[in-house]
Parts: C-alpha cells; sequence; structure tokens
C-alpha cells in the first residue's frame, strides 16, 4: 500500500468518524469544532487530488471563518440542550434506514463498476513547478470573470443583511452623535443676560 | 492507485450522514445547518474528484463559488437564528409555531 492510499484511506476514515459525532454528539460546541476535524481531514483530501488552492481556502474559510462564526453563535445562545435532543433516540431508526437505502443506492451508481480504475485511469500526477493557484486563476479571471463578479456581489449583500438583521439599537444605551456635535452654535452654548447694574451704597 | 470511485463513495457517505444528521436533530436549527455545511462539503467532494480525473479546472472553479455561497449562507442563518434567539428565547423547532397555516 502506497503512502498516498494510507493517507487516503486515514483522512477518509476520520472524516466519516468526526461526521458522525457531529451528527449524534450532544453538545453542539463539540459538533462544531468534529465539524472543523471534518473540513480538515476533506482539505487533506483534496490535497491529494491536487486542488492545492481550494484546500487552503477550505482551510482559511471554512475553519478560520465560517466555524469560528458558528462556535461564536453557539456560545452566545444560552440554549437547553436536553429540550433539543427530544426525539433524537425516536427518529434514530427512521434516520439510520433512510440514510443507509440513500447509502446504498448512490454507491450503487458511482461504485467501481462505473467509475473504477479501469474506466477513469488515475492522471499522470503534475510536475513540480505546476500551480493549481495559477491555473484556477487563468480560468477563473477570464473565463468565469462575470460569475466572479456575481459571487461578489453576493458577499456583499451577505454582509449587508447579517449586519442588518442583527444591528439593534437600544434605547437605554446613550450614545454620542456626531452630526449634531458639528452643527452646533455658539448660541446653543452661551446665553448672554443683560443686568442692571448693581447700585453700591 | 486510489479510483475515482472511491473519491464518489466518501462523498456519498457524508451526503448521507448528513441527511441522517438533518433526521436526528431536528428541533436544534444549529446542528441542521451544520448538517447543511456537510452536504455542501460532500457536493464539492465530488467536483474536486471529477476535476482531477477529468483533467478540467472548471470543477474546481466550481467548487469556489460553492464555497462563496454557503459562506453567505452560513453568515445570514446564524444571523437569523440570532434574531430568532433574541425575539423567542428558543431556538427548538417545536416553538416556532406563530406562523399558523
Amino acid at each position: 500500500m502506497g503512502i498516498e492510499k494510507f493517507i487516503f484511506y486515514f483522512f477518509a476514515l476520520v472524516m466519516v468518524a468526526s461526521a458522525t459525532v457531529v451528527i449524534t454528539v450532544r453538545n453542539p460546541i463539540r459538533a462544531a469544532l468534529f465539524l472543523v476535524l471534518t473540513f480538515f481531514s476533506s482539505a487533506v483530501i483534496w490535497m491529494i487530488l491536487e486542488a492545492e488552492f481550494l484546500a487552503i481556502a477550505l482551510v482559511l474559510v471554512y475553519v478560520g471563518a465560517v466555524m469560528v462564526l458558528f462556535l461564536f453563535v453557539v456560545m452566545m445562545l444560552d440554549i437547553n440542550i436536553a429540550r433539543l435532543r427530544e426525539g433524537f433516540i425516536r427518529y434514530l431508526p427512521f434516520g439510520a434506514v433512510i440514510a443507509l437505502l440513500m447509502a446504498g443506492m448512490i454507491i450503487n451508481v458511482v461504485g467501481p463498476e462505473h467509475f473504477g480504475l479501469d474506466k477513469f485511469a488515475e492522471p499522470a500526477r503534475h510536475a513540480a513547478d505546476y500551480n493549481n493557484t495559477r491555473e484556477l486563476g487563468m480560468v477563473l479571471y477570464t473565463q468565469y470573470v462575470y460569475p466572479f463578479e456575481i459571487a461578489a456581489v453576493i458577499l456583499l449583500v451577505a454582509i449587508v443583511a447579517a449586519i442588518a438583521l442583527t444591528l439593534r439599537r437600544r434605547p437605554t444605551t446613550k450614545y454620542q452623535k456626531p452630526e449634531e456635535q458639528i452643527a452646533v452654535k455658539r448660541d446653543d452654548r452661551i446665553r448672554l443676560v443683560s443686568m442692571d447694574a448693581e447700585k453700591k451704597k | 492507485m486510489i479510483a475515482l470511485s472511491d473519491f464518489l463513495i466518501l462523498g456519498a457517505i457524508l451526503f448521507c450522514l448528513s441527511v441522517a444528521g438533518i433526521f436526528l436533530n431536528r428541533k436544534n436549527v444549529i446542528i441542521l445547518l451544520m448538517a447543511i455545511e456537510l452536504m455542501l462539503l460532500a457536493v464539492n467532494m465530488n467536483f474536486v474528484a471529477f476535476s482531477h480525473y477529468l483533467g478540467d479546472t472548471a470543477g474546481q472553479v466550481f467548487v469556489f463559488f460553492i464555497l462563496t455561497v454557503a459562506a453567505a449562507e452560513a453568515a445570514i442563518g446564524l444571523a437569523i437564528l440570532v434574531v430568532l434567539f433574541r425575539s423567542k428565547r428558543t431556538i427548538n423547532v417545536d416553538d416556532l409555531d406563530t406562523l399558523k397555516g
């Protein structure tokens, strides 16, 4: 067994095991941490497939940003885990049967008789100076430049939507109003009082 | 030599695990969102495997776009979750029955 095959099967096993933990564990924080492990082993498998840029992007974007967001939200919400676990045992046989049935059907289709090595031979490895990021950039900025711009707009809309949803003004909190501070006039601050001169006896 | 079918079977197992996760954790919106992320990962695995075996970078470009959309979806989904928790003090799916129909 070559080292490549060993790495693939090891990380595939880690991936399936951690995904199983994600859907069965009681604590949502542990589920998020095991999801990080799943993404990490998936990045290793993408490295075997010579998709280096996407593997790094997966670690940076998912582990670095999305999962941290998940952890923040899980820790911010004060949730009752016991109530959320109701029905877990009841739905366990149903979910397991559905998942096994689906897995059986899909594996029947994508199994070795249709997508084995005799049908799809493993392509030759690229040379050591092959640059996956460069290859991806060459098509992304020429052929797919319009979808790329749309993806940027989608991200912008997501930022605006997420901030607009969660922004809230509390009436009890005191805020500075810079526009009023700048627009202040002399008359707002100074009051001239004209008084009669006091008489000395 | 690793066959293409090995990667596809791994993606299929991951997808079915996340489907089972949606059935098991139907009360907990956070785990549901995580299961959806797992599903997208399984699909991306297929895209990357086909991209490698067919020698076509288009599959990797598609994974790039799926990652973008999935990040946006996670951000908005979690924002909705926070707003939901603020107004109802719960994220249990069973308690979200205001909208009768």
